[in-house]
């Protein structure tokens, strides 16, 4: 606790009142926040049928599993665009702790020519708008590739992305070198060391890493959605668009819909919840 | 050679020691993945902002695109828009992730982890998914929410997401409710950084609380607020998803965004070089932007 708040040591009532209106407050401000989602999860369990317009209340007055049932019903891809999901995402997981994470440690602790002339385009990649790249990739990728339709080109652009190379570059560089240059002396090649003594040390930000990676990957729609026409390569988050769009009246369908597009990550944030919120400060500012 | 240690010098510049190609290994896959997805079309994105992009032999069309860009209503208009959006959304963002920050900080670290959880749910969840769920609060009948809290104030109901007098602002409102957890968290570490000792000496002083915010802790989360006003800045100029999915840029192009406008240009209409040439001046003003607020506020920050 920080000095910043006056303890009222004199009269402690004064300081439980504070406590307790500013607890109410954001208290209240959570419920606010968080009560699109509770909206989505209560409608989730409504009817599977058109809301006429002045009829339906706050949450649904019958509950069941009908839109689930619908939105199930409505591909027969809808199983498979999860699997889909996962697949990429997965996929994408194992390349950047893999491949970004090597990078990364050379950055960090190789010396090898030209490295801060690559460490630098990797830094200018980090600010580059998506929108630069899309139609360069999307003209690669479906004209020159024919690849539509296909996990590689779902799984490829992301595999290996400047942000994580650039996060585990910052934590290996805060590792001793001296642990290094003892294990060369020892006769130990890069690829051991990296393998038996760096790797073990950064269990941390690998797991963020990888959830950090595994949610964007998740929650992406933009890319998968141009490189995919088949709808049996479609992800969730494209399958769900395409639901949307198909049935813009249909409130129930559409919220289990959504329930059943983010239920994995909610799944997995409650079970990982240290990772995700750990997550959020390893990527920003130091001091 | 006269000078044994010059020709030395000049040999190693010449053959790659191990330590070298160590390097090159580790970065192999890396590179390989940075140079074709990344590398070449941003240099691919340059050309084909100077041609008109044909599948079988583009034209170049020198300076049309830009031109054609510059000269259009709409793209003023996304500029407009997009500007309106990110002046309101990334201060406001801002200032609601620091009073809450600030609100969370008298409590037990059990309590903190908690509201941090909290708060921090609705990021979790795919921008597709909540865009699904605002689009029904939006609902411009009396059942949708928003109209219902205006019922009970006695309020006329509103058209919110189709009415040019309300899109933009529903646009805002659903950005600031919901995507705050990051920044809260991320306001929390930089408040529990800063050392006790500055606020008991200005306790001594006789500072009131707003004077300790003022002087001792807006100062020193300087940095915090750079890094996130940079970021929320250069993510606000990319934003595409709740344009394209609850509005579509409607009505009469009061939401289109320049993210939405370079898509439709690209995927809808196959303009393939006058979507690159707006992509092009979209990255030249985040990185003009970004290059202002690092001028501005004065000092670098470590990253």
């Amino acid at each position: 606790m920080t000095g910043l708040y006056s303890q009222h040591l004199k009269n402690p009532k004064l300081r439980y009142l504070r406590n307790g209106i500013m607890g109410v407050v954001l208290f209240f401000f959570a419920v606010v926040v968080l009560f699109p989602l509770v909206y989505m999860l209560a409608w989730s369990f409504g009817p599977a049928r058109e809301m006429a317009a002045s009829s339906f209340s706050i949450f649904p007055k019958t509950w069941s599993l009908d839109s689930y049932r619908y939105f199930f019903n409505f591909s027969p891809y809808s199983v498979r665009w999860l699997w889909n999901s996962f697949v990429v995402a997965a996929a994408t997981v194992l390349g950047n702790v893999v491949f970004a994470s090597m990078a990364g440690y050379a950055f960090a602790k190789i010396r090898f020519k030209g490295r801060s002339f690559l460490f630098f385009l990797i830094l200018m990649a980090m600010m580059i708008p998506y929108q630069v790249t899309q139609v360069p990739l999307y003209i690669l990728f479906v004209n020159k590739f024919k690849m539509t339709d296909t996990y590689a080109a779902l799984i490829l652009p992301g595999f290996c992305t400047a942000y994580n190379i650039f996060l585990s570059k910052q934590f290996f560089s805060g590792i001793p070198t001296s642990l290094i240059e003892n294990a060369k002396v020892e006769g130990a090649g890069q690829l051991r060391i990296f393998g038996s003594i760096i790797l073990p040390l950064s269990k941390t930000v690998l797991a963020v890493m990888a959830i950090n990676t595994f949610m964007g990957s998740w929650n992406t729609f933009f890319w998968p959605f141009l490189v995919t026409s088949d709808r049996a390569m479609y992800t969730i988050q494209v399958g769900l668009k395409t639901f949307k769009f198909a049935n813009g009246t249909m409130l129930s369908p559409m919220m289990a819909g959504a329930v059943i597009s983010a239920l994995p990550m909610f799944v997995l944030f409650f079970s990982l919840q240290k990772y995700f919120l750990e997550g959020v400060t390893i990527g920003a500012v130091k001091g | 050679m006269k000078n044994p240690k010059a020709a030395t010098i000049k040999k190693r510049r010449f053959f790659l020691t191990s330590e070298d190609l160590n390097g090159y290994l580790f970065i192999l896959v890396a590179l390989i993945i940075f140079s074709i997805f990344t590398i070449y079309p941003v240099i691919s994105a340059i050309i084909t902002s100077f041609q008109d992009y044909k599948p079988f032999g583009s034209e170049w069309v020198r300076l049309e695109n830009y031109e054609k860009a510059l000269s259009s209503k709409l793209f003023w208009k996304a500029i407009k828009n997009t500007a309106v959006y990110t002046a309101v959304t990334v201060p406001g963002s801002l200032a609601i992730a620091f009073t809450v920050a600030v609100m969370i900080m008298p409590f037990s670290r059990k309590s903190q982890a908690l509201f941090k959880s909290l708060y921090y749910i609705p990021a979790v969840a795919s921008g597709v998914a909540l865009s699904v769920v605002w689009l029904w609060l939006y609902d411009a009948s009396p059942s949708g929410l928003f109209n219902q809290i205006l019922t009970f104030f006695h309020i006329p109901t509103q058209n919110w997401l189709g009415s040019s007098k309300t899109a933009m602002l529903s646009m805002i409102l659903m950005s600031l409710l919901s995507g705050q957890g990051s920044s809260i968290i991320i306001y929390i570490a930089a408040l529990l950084g800063i050392d006790n000792s500055y606020f008991e000496a200005a306790e001594l002083d006789g500072a009131t609380f707003m004077q300790k915010v003022a002087y001792i802790v807006l100062p020193l989360c300087k940095p915090t607020t750079l890094f996130l006003l940079v970021t929320g800045i250069i993510n606000s100029f990319q934003v595409f998803m709740n344009a394209y999915m609850m509005t579509g840029g409607g009505p009469d192009n009061n939401t289109t965004m320049i993210g939405l406008l370079i898509f439709n240009n690209a995927f809808e209409y196959g303009k393939y070089g006058l979507a690159c040439a707006q992509a092009i001046m979209l990255a030249i003003v985040i990185a003009a932007l970004t290059a202002i607020q690092f001028k501005v506020a004065g000092e670098n920050v470590e990253y």
